[in-house]
């Protein structure tokens, strides 16, 4: 049958592929090659994305700025001033913003790729495309928001007189890991959400306690050096560590850490698509 | 023409109507249908458990359709609500799997099941031009050589710039068709999209889709405007109960689906499950005529109308509600045989039977359906919706032509004009 079709096709001049409609297997490929097809509509979600964000809110762009700013305060009041918490030599405002700014595009990309789904139900039940896009599209418009926040970091940086070592250079590596956790666990999170709305109250309460699992009030100089490799498996441990050793150059150095830190957060984001295109032939019929 | 560029093989999609029902379940919704569910079974009555449907029940939305498409042909799709029309073009535009069989289709696919998804309140006509355009396929380059063509067709071009969220229901409309318009895709999958909006822009709509239909693309057409249908399609697929009930030219396929409207109106309605009420008085049957000894089934404007309802069994006190609506669920005209009028009659011969009688029927032309409820002493007896349907044709209101698509609302009243003299 598809040869006839393919060979009817070729009269008619014009090269169509022909589409073939079937029920899928259960597990079913990543199909990456089309996600590459369908690049400027990802484009325009991301644009969509941060455009709205900009235009409802009245502060706009300032709220990236806002969120790790306010943390970092409350954070250096309390356990800066108050617990005295070590911070690896820096000031505590520093060492904790420098961790706040990669922990927010974090907590941000994986609270709005969790509702990335449900949010955009009417798209998914009258249009095709690979459902992958939407919560990649919610993720990558963090980006924007990062750059912002990274700007102030910097700012702080000067105020402090710390320059930025060379290893500045390795910074997009460890942003590139945080974007790879947060949307790793943004698939699993996003595509169960479309069948369990328990998920949206869940993820907070995630985020709250991968907080305090992450390096991020405390240095994680505070730990055991055995315990440091297991550490690592929460993959924002080195990107937390990795922030402050590329721009203040602590001697917290990427070794085998980032190893197991990377290593989890493929794991993370190989499972959670896969999932995801597991769970998406019935999105539309439940969402 | 000539090329097969659809082909079904044994489509099939199934629902579970427990897994569909029960898939936002929370924790927080357990809880509350807990609390009130003692206050529900007072209101509704013990016997309403009798409909409960068993747990993980499943329903064919469609099953086992096949046909075949050729390039160039134009073939709309009609059917009841719930024969599976929409599934179908679902399938066809992959935005729901099948459950069994196949299709194939060969050439580029544009698919309307509504227009102007994607479009966001807070971007301007421009903005969103470019996003429902990409979200519907086109590419960048594309959209900007179609720009102008776009926003033109639309009649916007002076609020272009402004946000969408200030546009009329009129303006966001023809904004939202004029990109779907310029889609230009090999193969066209429609979905009742020109079921929205006033009689201007419905004729623009259909002006773009005849012309789309007169340039060899193939067409699948979603509509329950016969006339649309009539005008648009050569080929007719009746779709019933999610299987190919008629293939055949439109026009045949459009009698037998009217034919098949008239059949079910003179079931025996004690047959359906969806229904309420205390079930002492039930509804058995309802005719729709013209009235008169040998009445049509088809009203026309303008002209009379008599609903009979049959009941069960006769008691005391008994009153009917009956309610029209269009066919987009508005509610139109309430009936209530409890508030009298001097005019009303009581009939010894009628049996049980209740008879409202309309002089001149005042709804458009176009297809409505009723929901009817039987009540006495102050208790729901009997309660359904969509008891019947009916279809009213073109006709005269003193005089007037009443036309179909001759403007806005489903209701025409009796008037006349005071003019100057020209």
């Amino acid at each position: 049958m598809v040869s006839q079709l393919a060979s009817n096709s070729v009269q008619v001049k014009r090269q169509s592929p022909i589409l073939n409609i079937e029920p899928s297997n259960s597990w079913v490929s990543l199909k990456l090659g089309e996600l590459w097809q369908y690049r400027e509509l990802l484009y325009f979600l991301i644009w969509r994305d941060i455009k709205v964000r900009y235009k409802q809110t009245a502060l706009g762009a300032a709220w990236a700025i806002i969120q790790p700013l306010f943390s970092m305060l409350i954070f250096s009041l309390f356990f800066g001033r108050l617990a005295k918490m070590p911070s690896d030599g820096l000031p505590y405002p520093l060492f904790s913003l420098a961790a706040l700014v990669p922990w927010t595009f974090f907590a941000n990309g994986l609270n709005q790729s969790s509702n990335s789904l449900v949010a955009s139900a009417n798209l998914l039940k009258k249009v095709y495309f690979p459902r992958l896009v939407i919560p990649i599209a919610t993720v990558l418009a963090g980006v924007i928001d990062f750059a912002l926040s990274f700007i102030v970091l910097l700012g702080l940086m000067a105020f402090y007189g710390i320059a930025p070592t060379i290893n500045l250079l390795w910074m997009p590596l460890f942003l590139l890991l945080a974007l790879v956790t947060s949307l790793g666990v943004g698939l699993w999170m996003s595509a169960l959400n479309v069948k369990y709305r328990d998920v949206r109250y869940i993820v907070p309460f995630i985020i709250q306690v991968w907080m305090f699992s992450t390096p991020i009030v405390y240095p994680s100089s505070l730990l055991p050096a055995t315990w440091r490799t297991v550490y690592g498996l929460n993959p924002m441990v080195g990107v937390v560590e990795g922030f402050r050793w590329a721009l203040l150059g602590t001697n917290t150095a990427p070794g085998f850490m980032i190893g197991v830190s990377s290593a989890a957060a493929l794991l993370i984001l190989t499972s959670g698509a896969f999932y995801f295109r597991h769970m998406e032939k019935s999105f539309a019929d439940i969402v | 023409m000539g090329e097969v560029v659809i082909r079904l093989e044994g489509l099939g999609k199934k629902f579970s109507i427990n897994n569909r029902q029960e898939s936002y379940k929370t924790l927080r919704d357990t809880l509350a249908s807990a609390a009130t569910k003692p206050f529900r079974r007072v209101k509704s009555g013990a016997r309403m458990d009798g409909n409960h449907r068993e747990a993980n029940q499943t329903i064919w939305a469609l099953r086992d359709v096949s046909f075949e498409v050729k390039q160039g042909e134009v073939v709309g799709l009609i059917g009841r609500n719930g024969a599976g029309k929409s599934t179908l073009l679902k399938i066809l535009s992959r935005v729901t799997e099948p459950s069994e069989g196949r299709a194939q289709i060969c050439g580029k696919v544009g698919s309307l099941l509504e227009v102007g998804v994607g479009f966001h309140p807070e971007l301007t006509g421009r903005e969103n031009i470019f996003l429902n355009g990409a979200i519907m396929g086109m590419k960048r380059l594309e959209i900007e050589r179609k720009f102008d063509g776009i926003v033109a067709f639309a009649e916007i071009d002076k609020f272009i710039d402004t946000p969408v969220k200030h546009y009329s229901s009129g303006m966001y409309l023809r904004l939202a068709f004029a990109v779907a318009a310029h889609l230009e895709p090999e193969i066209l999958l429609v979905d009742e999209v020109l079921a929205v909006g006033d009689a201007a822009f419905q004729k623009k709509c259909m002006g773009k889709m005849e012309e789309v239909a007169g340039e060899g693309r193939t067409v699948l057409f979603v509509s329950h405007n016969m006339a649309a249908v009539q005008a648009l399609c050569q080929r007719g697929i009746l779709l019933h109960n999610g299987t190919v009930y008629t293939d055949t030219t439109a026009s045949a396929a459009i009698g037998t689906y009217l034919q098949m409207i008239e059949q079910t109106q003179s079931l025996n309605l004690l047959e359906r499950a969806d229904r309420r009420g205390e079930g002492a008085v039930k509804l058995s049957k309802v005719e729709i005529s013209t009235g008169g000894d040998n009445g049509s089934r088809i009203l026309a404007t303008g002209r009379p109308a008599r609903f009979v309802f049959h009941t069960t069994r006769l008691q005391a006190d008994v009153s009917f509600v009956f309610t029209i609506y269009d066919h987009f669920g508005q509610p139109l005209a309430s009936f209530n045989s409890a508030i009298h009028s001097p005019e009303d009659l009581r009939d010894p011969q009628l049996g049980e039977r209740f008879i409202c009688q309309l002089d001149e029927l005042s709804l458009t032309p176009g297809r409505y359906r009723i929901n009817v409820a039987i009540w006495s002493d102050g208790v729901l007896q009997d309660h359904m919706e969509g008891a019947s349907f009916f279809e009213v044709e073109q006709g005269v209101i003193n005089g007037r032509p009443i036309i179909r698509g001759g403007g806005s609302g489903r209701v025409c009243m009796h008037h006349r004009w005071i003019m100057p003299e020209s």
